[in-house]
């Protein structure tokens, strides 16, 4: 199939976008920006403490007695108006957009406040009273599937909510017959890619129609729409969704903000009025989407020359702990092409999604790919290592050979076009492979501890819709019925002046559909760039949209500007057979330039573009017979090469392949472990580019998240569930000084399967830049197991091992230090001026408990042995109330007692055993301590760094309290606290 | 600066964007919220509300500074610039601005009035930085979408700009 070239050529030319004038001038319309109704109130989401906790009471009673709140509602009110999501596997679950009975999750939504500023809700969820009943918490994946493993969902029977095994060819006979078996075994962290504007919802119900109005900065796919109507109980037209002209950002993770679409839609309806909310950024980090985490084991049948003859995989999904729509996607993203960029004809896999105590995941930039390229291309470097060969030899060894594209993988994909070994020569030349080698060979010399990394891959795009039922079994599939395919759409309208106008339903995120589209359009239609207005905001009450709508999966470039070509293909067509009878020539004759349509034969015989364009407006009794008209013209198209799985579980899960092939050098600083990035190149067949400022652009911002990926950005979870990066200053995104620029290559082989020979570009590096970092460490430092983020720390533990306990271990540290864990121990004493038996009655007395309690406000004797108080204290600069729990047990009087003691509040939760001493001194009373206590929630989230230290101070000031109290001596006993509690007497 | 009272709400008057404005904020107002919601000058962005992002940085007598570290009614007396204020004149951009535009140095838009107002306040006082001065100048910055390579080339073309105008104008 040829591709035509564009005439004019504004087509690939890098033009100045469109969008960028509002943009610099701060006229950007993004969520936050839009206008509401004057009533509209503000959203504040209460959020679990806890990883994994019985919600057994929710006391919104002081909440509610707040001036200016109109609504506080808990699960089981939205639970009333909404049905549990759809889920995409088969399974005994029920998976609601908020929590109902049970948390699952860090940050999972617990009670909604609806009030007048958001100021106002968020002092209302301070005041709402939650008893939770903490449970057991697994947050291991591997750990999930053991029998022992807590159980998220007792409905399952099980942590594993979805298993299936594929074989394509025959594996095992492969591997039976391979000289070689050589594995790895990966776990891909946690991250995500996260936009620097946050989530908005604007949402409104109107009681009269039962209909929902939602403006949302959602990116699709729209296919979501369908799982938003279903759970608020309404048909799809009564269920609108629209999207902001402007959005900050996305990177897939946008698709997330539908749970809370529904969510502000319930809160509408309760309350009454237009319910604003946007995410901040704690609320981000902790609970919006992330990545999925997976653990993989893949084994290769290898042959003594390098060639792979089988892969075998066993990969583990981390879906986080409900299986939100679309996942199990991020796995089965890729089924098409796990075999990458190799022709390996056998192959086996096993999948198993698992569901665990950390937040939902969903789309996120590369999709699928990072997780499969990284066991992948790890795999590949192994081999060579093992067989000792040369690495870019064994990659070379298993490309897909030269001709034989379009080419059927083993699971299914068709790689639609290409050259990779033509691409990845070019690459090692054009991009000074040779010169790296030397580089390196003059940096080791040197003393220097220098690497390089090699990644090659398919990066598909334009996904097929059908490609998730891959997760059912064909028996499954044939009972609901094929999906497939991936509908777009671009509407051309034409207005009374012959102005142009392309609608689509693309949702960008900041990369420019608007410019690509008018170029596409005012070539076609021989008018100038600037004659052409795009307009990418939607409402699917209005506009022309199906599933596949959206902003993913790369789509727009080879998927909606195509579509876009053909509409104004078809208008084209039209407003030539009108030119021809103006003009009394044949249409074949006419030709679209400088706004101008004319004789191709005899230039001056020519009529305005818009003299034509507007007549179907003005005169429609004049149009030839059978044009209809020019006025609106909407093209779907959907590429015949998306079928659905086949019956033996053959699946095409992308319209178009791209081929990447990167290679980096890096140096490490011993004495940091930093790394730096010295050189990274990267090759790109994205087919054809139809702009190049922005598939560089597109490359650039891809590869520096992957940067961020590979060497800082991880979710991190402490081991009982807490949330580790809720600021920007926890999860560490690179700036520009982290950032290197890569050198980026091109080879161009259109698609034979898109209009425009176009294909995806954009999510390319998330998927080779992560690996091909990690080859170039395990290159400079030799170590074999390599764990992103590779933080300064875990480079220095392959450089030096992991760090050994100190061999002079201090009684005050903590027992155990695991990353992440914030277990608090220490111990000390006071000595106070009292006996015995009147330190023993002070600590069984309300009244002396208050004063001593740092920031006590009411301490309640609920039993001899139990008191309750409410607290207020600071952790750096976040102040907070709770609720505190103090009981006395093992009480041996007037010598020793336990107090155990835990605390609640919005900020988050303790707990905490301390063993207190009572020893007689010479009239005097010496009460020693030793204490173990940790600490969660938000707190642990924002304040993980100040953490200990604040704990240490509130303990230490109990005590040093006690002493006072009592009229003793502080802790250290000083001179001059000797000296006051002296001059103090007692109290 | 007025005295802060729980619950009272307080005048605050300052220039915006050479304009006097007043407006009423609770203590406990972000001066990036007053901006926005209460001002409706929604071009200064927020990102994070903790000081990391750079996206809502503004210039606060000159100088720039996150929007939301202040209170807004710290801001009373100051002379406040968005980057509403950068463009010339309605359908023209600034130097800076048109550097942007023609090296693509934003996608979503959303870090880049930070970013601008951060670059115009440095290149005011030093219209002659260098590379390594710029970037460290937009290190206090996150952009998700660009890797940066276009910002800094912006910038530098703004420098060279500026350069020759000064010429011209000498």
């Amino acid at each position: 199939m040829s591709v035509n070239q564009e005439s004019t050529g504004l087509v690939g030319r890098s033009m100045p976008r469109v969008e960028d004038a509002a943009l610099l001038t701060g006229r950007g319309r993004y969520i936050d920006d839009l206008p509401t109704r004057r009533d509209t109130a503000h959203l504040a989401i209460l959020r679990s403490p806890h990883a994994h906790a019985e919600i057994r009471s929710i006391n919104a009673s002081k909440a509610l007695a707040l001036d200016g709140v109109h609504a506080v509602i808990t699960g089981d009110d939205v639970a009333s108006l909404t049905r549990s999501l759809t889920v995409g596997v088969k399974a005994n679950v029920e998976c609601w957009p908020m929590a109902r009975e049970r948390v699952r999750y860090v940050g999972e939504p617990v009670a909604l406040v609806v009030a007048e500023t958001r100021y106002l809700a968020e002092d209302a969820l301070d005041l709402i009273e939650v008893d939770y009943g903490v449970l057991p918490v697994v947050m291991d994946p591997k750990a999930a599937l053991q029998d022992e493993a807590p159980l998220l969902h007792p409905s399952l029977g099980s942590n594993c909510i979805s298993e299936r095994s594929f074989r394509y060819g025959d594996p095992e006979k492969a591997f039976s017959e391979a000289r070689h078996r050589i594995a790895v075994e990966i776990s891909y962290p946690r991250n995500s890619c996260t936009p620097i504007e946050t989530y908005g919802v604007i949402a409104e119900y109107d009681p009269g129609e039962d209909a929902y109005d939602v403006t949302a900065n959602f990116q699709g796919p729209f296919s979501i729409h369908a799982v938003v109507a279903l759970a608020l109980k309404v048909p799809g037209n009564r269920m609108r969704l629209r999207t902001p002209p402007d959005s900050g950002g996305s990177f897939g993770v946008k698709q997330g903000v539908f749970v809370y679409a529904i969510l502000a839609a319930v809160a509408a309806r309760i309350s009454g009025r237009p319910v604003k909310w946007i995410e901040d950024r704690l609320e981000h980090l902790m609970a919006s989407v992330s990545a999925t985490n997976r653990v993989t084991r893949l084994e290769a049948a290898v042959e003594p020359d390098g060639r792979v003859t089988a892969l075998s995989w066993d990969q583990i999904e981390d879906c986080g702990a409900h299986l939100r729509a679309p996942e199990p996607a991020t796995l089965y993203r890729m089924h098409g092409n796990m075999t990458g960029a190799y022709a390996i004809s056998n192959l086996a896999i096993r999948n198993r999604v698992v569901l665990t105590n950390k937040t939902p995941t969903g789309l996120n930039r590369g999709f699928g790919g990072p997780q499969i390229y990284y066991p992948l291309e790890r795999l590949m470097h192994r081999i060579a290592d093992e067989l000792g060969l040369d690495r870019l030899e064994v990659i070379r060894r298993n490309l897909v050979p030269s001709g034989a594209f379009p080419y059927r993988t083993a699971s299914g994909a068709l790689l639609d076009s290409g050259d990779y070994v033509a691409a990845f020569e070019a690459a090692l030349k054009d991009g000074g492979f040779d010169d790296l080698v030397e580089r390196r060979k003059r940096a080791r010399e040197a003393g220097k501890l220098y690497g390089i990394g090699l990644a090659a891959a398919v990066e598909p795009s334009v996904s097929n819709m059908g490609y998730i039922t891959t997760v059912l079994t064909p028996q499954e599939r044939a009972k609901a019925g094929p999906k497939n395919g991936a509908q777009a759409v671009a509407t051309i309208g034409i207005d009374p002046l012959g102005a142009v106008t392309v609608k689509v339903a693309s949702v960008p995120q900041g990369q420019g559909h608007r410019t690509v589209l008018a170029q596409v359009v005012a070539d076609r239609l021989g008018l100038p760039f600037e004659a052409v207005r795009v307009n990418t905001e939607l409402d699917t009450g209005r506009d022309a949209w199906s599933i596949a709508s959206g902003n993913y999966s790369s789509r727009f470039a080879a998927a909606v500007a195509g579509t876009a070509r053909l509409a104004a293909d078809r208008i084209r067509e039209r407003l030539a057979a009108i030119a021809a009878s103006q003009l009394n020539v044949e249409a074949a004759q006419v030709e679209f330039a400088g706004g101008r349509i004319f004789d191709r034969n005899n230039p001056d015989n020519s009529v305005s573009f818009n003299r034509v364009a507007a007549s179907s407006h003005w005169a429609p009794g004049t149009l030839p017979d059978g044009i209809g008209h020019t006025i609106r013209e909407t093209v779907f198209w959907t590429p015949e090469q998306l079928e659905a799985p086949t019956p033996v579980d053959g699946i095409n899960s992308s319209l178009c392949h791209g081929f990447i092939f990167d290679f980096c050098g890096i140096e490490i600083d011993p004495a940091t472990g930093a790394v730096r990035i010295d050189k990274y190149v990267t090759m790109h067949d994205c087919g054809r580019i139809l702009h190049s400022g922005m598939v560089e652009g597109q490359v650039r911002g891809a590869f520096a998240q992957a940067v961020g990926a590979a060497l800082f950005e991880e979710y991190a979870y402490g081991e009982d569930g807490s949330f580790l990066s809720g600021t920007l200053a926890d999860y560490l995104m690179p700036t520009v000084m982290e950032t290197p620029e890569p050198v980026i290559l091109h080879y161009e082989s259109p698609s034979p399967f898109t209009p425009l020979g176009a294909k995806g570009v954009g999510e390319g590096n998330c998927m080779s830049t992560p690996v091909c970092i990690a080859n170039a460490i395990a290159d400079a430092t030799g170590a074999s197991d390599i764990t992103l983020p590779l933080s300064p720390g875990r480079i220095a533990d392959l450089i030096f091992g992991e760090e050994k306990p100190s061999s002079n271990p201090q009684a005050r540290k903590p027992a155990k230090a695991r990353p992440g864990e914030r277990q608090l121990t220490g111990e000390g004493s006071a000595t106070v001026a009292a006996s015995r038996e009147a330190v023993w009655k002070m600590l069984l007395d309300p009244a002396t408990l208050e004063a001593i309690i740092p920031g006590a406000h009411g301490v309640e004797k609920v039993s001899a042995t139990h008191f309750r108080a409410d607290v207020t204290l600071g952790v750096g600069p976040v102040k907070g109330r709770y609720r505190a729990e103090i009981k006395l047990s093992d009480m041996v009087e007037p010598e020793a007692v336990t107090l155990s003691g835990s605390t609640q509040g919005a900020l988050g939760f303790g707990s905490g055993v301390g063993r207190i001493t009572l020893t007689d001194a010479d009239g005097k009373t010496v009460v020693g301590y030793r204490y173990e206590a940790g600490i969660g929630g938000k707190v642990a989230s924002v304040g993980g760094r100040l953490l200990d230290g604040a704990a240490r101070v509130v303990i230490g000031q109990f005590f040093q309290a006690l002493a006072r109290h009592a009229g003793g001596g502080s802790g250290g006993g000083g001179i001059l606290a000797r000296l006051k509690a002296l001059l103090g007497g007692r109290s | 600066m007025p005295q802060l009272t729980a619950r009272n709400r307080h005048r605050v008057a300052f220039r915006l964007n050479g304009r006097q404005v007043e407006a009423l904020a609770e203590n406990r107002m972000l001066l990036s919220d007053l901006l926005r919601h209460e001002l409706g000058a929604t071009g200064t962005h927020v990102g994070c509300e903790h000081g990391v992002c750079g996206a809502c940085t503004i210039q606060v007598d000159g100088a720039p500074a996150r929007a939301c570290l202040i209170l807004a009614a710290q801001i009373d007396g100051a002379d406040v610039r968005t980057v509403e204020a950068l463009a010339p004149q309605p359908g023209r951009l600034s130097v800076l601005q048109a550097a942007f535009r023609e090296k693509h140095g934003l996608q979503c838009g959303f870090c880049t009035p930070g970013i601008l107002m951060t670059l115009d306040a440095f290149l005011t006082t030093r219209p002659d930085a260098s590379e390594a001065e710029i970037r460290e100048h937009l290190s206090g910055h996150l952009c998700r979408c660009t890797g940066y390579a276009t910002i800094v080339a912006a910038a530098l073309a703004a420098v060279e700009e500026l350069r020759k105008e000064q010429k011209e104008n000498a």
